[in-house]
């Protein structure tokens, strides 16, 4: 796509039937199977999908970290291969595993970040960051000495030193304390709301449903959902039975029920699918304690979806 | 401080935030070489004429030194940031594989000319120097660094595991380094390892360098100027193709 083209119809990001095939002593891998989707200016984007799904594959293909076998992703209008250098400069990565440099300080860490981008005399920023990510008091601390929370946000940091229009969060709170989640959400909706596209991957679901205005959802490198949050709560199942009990379901049932050891919860389009579940229940002798019934969550709509679309 | 410079700053802070390790432990290596060959063989070798083996043995030395230091640098960086994962940081930038080459293999003439330095400025105590032709010594030492250093690039690529960098620095830095002529003139080895040395590139760099403090040679300084000269070329080309690729960078 040429520079020239229509900038109010260009998204943020484009993924144009991506796919990725790692060949291996042990046969071939297709990690990405044709991803098509985009993501507009602006958006607060989910990207889900249970573990080797080719989430993270997809994002490395975004930031250059790997190269996609087939397909082209775009990047404001750059391609992430033959214009890698204004892709890479419109992009802002926290990558998922804590990685840090022990030769550096915080401030150090993020001059140097800001060096590589050829970013000049960005100390204003570097600054406002670090009271923002309240690493205020650790600007000078070397690298090694910051607890893992503190490196996560030392990451965050790194990533924004350029200001990028995009930003891709890979995991960000995996592993993170409450408070830590509360001051990066509030910061990076904080950044949405000033107009940056962020892209992010999460295991927790209510995470995503809390931030996300759209999402896509794949599985085994194939995009298998994809809509608006409220759309994907709309359109499936819509109401959850939760209860308690000591027996075992019955093996349809369990199949599609999220077990947290003696609490099952499985979702009903009605009230009528209510009743028949419950009459199944009753004829299988599973006693049934503290039934609540209530609206099926994000993480119902997941598993819906990854129970019906089938393995290929 | 802006691309290519920001990421040659950042190498050379790495060293030197070290540099007890980096720079003052291979200078005390190559005392100890000097204090124990020159202190044996002083009276019982003479490659030149006139020339005490003590002075002989001092350029060989540095030249190692600079070019064992220069290939250390940018190999063990590029590892610990692959291994460590930080290397992430890098790959995301904007910065091209002339600006990694470019920062990396210039981190490593810095650390292999410091070491240099530091090695002549303490034996200066053994023997006193001579400058014959002084400017065969920095076009050698600037060579055989950018040659190393680009070396250690490749090392840093191909190496998965730091088992795998030793191996290389062992099977091929070593034995290239020490059968150069560092200890000796290779006139006084038996004629098949003459010829084997004559292939050997480091030979030449080690030889033009020598040739910058005493005026005499074993080859002509013009044809080791030639050898490193196109050997430098190559293994430059070499390694800018490894890192325009992405060559186990990015898959």
């Amino acid at each position: 796509m040429p520079a020239t083209s229509a900038s109010s119809t260009r998204p943020a990001v484009r993924f144009d039937h991506v796919a990725k095939t790692y060949s291996g002593a042990r046969g071939t891998l297709r990690a990405l199977d044709g991803v098509t989707f985009d993501i507009e200016e602006g958006e607060f984007f989910g990207l889900l999908g249970p573990n080797g799904a080719g989430k993270t594959t997809l994002i490395s293909v975004l930031a250059g970290l790997v190269r996609a076998t087939e397909g082209r992703v775009t990047v404001m209008g750059h391609d992430v291969v033959d214009d890698y250098a204004a892709a890479r400069r419109s992009l802002g990565i926290v990558p998922q595993e804590l990685v840090f440099d022990p030769f550096f300080t915080v401030r150090e860490a993020l001059r140097i970040q800001s060096g590589y981008f050829g970013v000049k005399g960005n100390d204003a920023w570097i600054d406002e960051l670090l009271h923002s990510l309240g690493l205020a008091d650790k600007a000078n601390a070397n690298m090694r000495q910051l607890s893992g929370g503190m490196k996560r946000r030392v990451l965050v940091a790194q990533a924004l030193v350029h200001r990028p229009p995009v930003i891709v969060l890979d995991e960000p709170t995996a592993g993170v304390d409450v408070e830590l989640r509360q001051t990066l959400w509030q910061f990076i909706a904080g950044l949405n709301k000033q107009g940056h596209t962020v892209l992010l991957t999460t295991h927790y679901l209510e995470e995503a449903e809390a931030l996300c205005g759209r999402i896509a959802m794949l599985k085994t490198g194939r995009v298998v959902a994809l809509d608006r949050t409220a759309n994907l709560l709309a359109g499936t199942a819509s109401t959850m039975l939760r209860f308690r009990t000591d027996d075992p379901l019955p093996a349809d049932m369990a199949a599609q029920a999220r077990v947290t050891g003696r609490i099952a919860q499985v979702t009903a389009r009605d009230a009528a699918e209510v009743e028949t579940l419950l009459g199944r229940l009753r004829a299988a002798g599973v006693r049934v304690e503290e039934l609540e019934i209530g609206r099926a969550d994000l993480e119902d709509v997941f598993l819906e979806i990854m129970a019906k679309e089938p393995l290929a | 401080m802006t691309g290519w410079r920001t990421l040659l700053y950042k190498e050379v802070l790495r060293f030197w935030n070290v540099a007890f390790q980096t720079i003052a432990a291979p200078v005390l290596t190559a005392v100890l070489y000097l204090l124990i060959f020159g202190h044996v063989l002083e009276d019982k070798v003479e490659v030149f004429p006139g020339v005490g083996y003590t002075s002989f043995l001092i350029p060989g030395l540095v030249m190692m030194s600079v070019l064992q230091n220069a290939f250390a640098n940018s190999s063990s960086s590029l590892i610990q940031s692959r291994i460590n994962g930080n290397l992430v940081f890098l790959l995301v930038s904007p910065l091209s594989h002339r600006a990694w080459y470019a920062a990396y293999v210039g981190a490593s003439v810095v650390r292999g000319l410091a070491v240099g330095c530091g090695v002549f400025l303490v034996t200066v105590w053994f023997a006193p120097p001579h400058f014959a032709e002084p400017w065969w010594i920095l076009v050698f030492a600037l060579l055989g660094a950018g040659m190393l250093g680009s070396m250690g690039l490749i090392a840093g690529l191909w190496a998965e595991r730091f088992d795998q960098m030793a191996a290389f620095q062992n099977f091929v830095i070593m034995p290239m380094t020490f059968l150069s002529g560092v200890f000796y003139s290779v006139h006084s080895l038996p004629g098949v390892w003459q010829t084997v040395s004559h292939l050997n590139p480091f030979f030449y760099m080690i030889d033009g360098f020598r040739r910058g403090f005493f005026g005499v040679s074993d080859v002509s300084p013009w044809l080791s100027l030639a050898v490193v000269g196109a050997s430098f070329l190559a293994v430059a080309a070499l390694t800018l193709r490894l890192l325009a690729s992405g060559y186990k960078l990015r898959q």
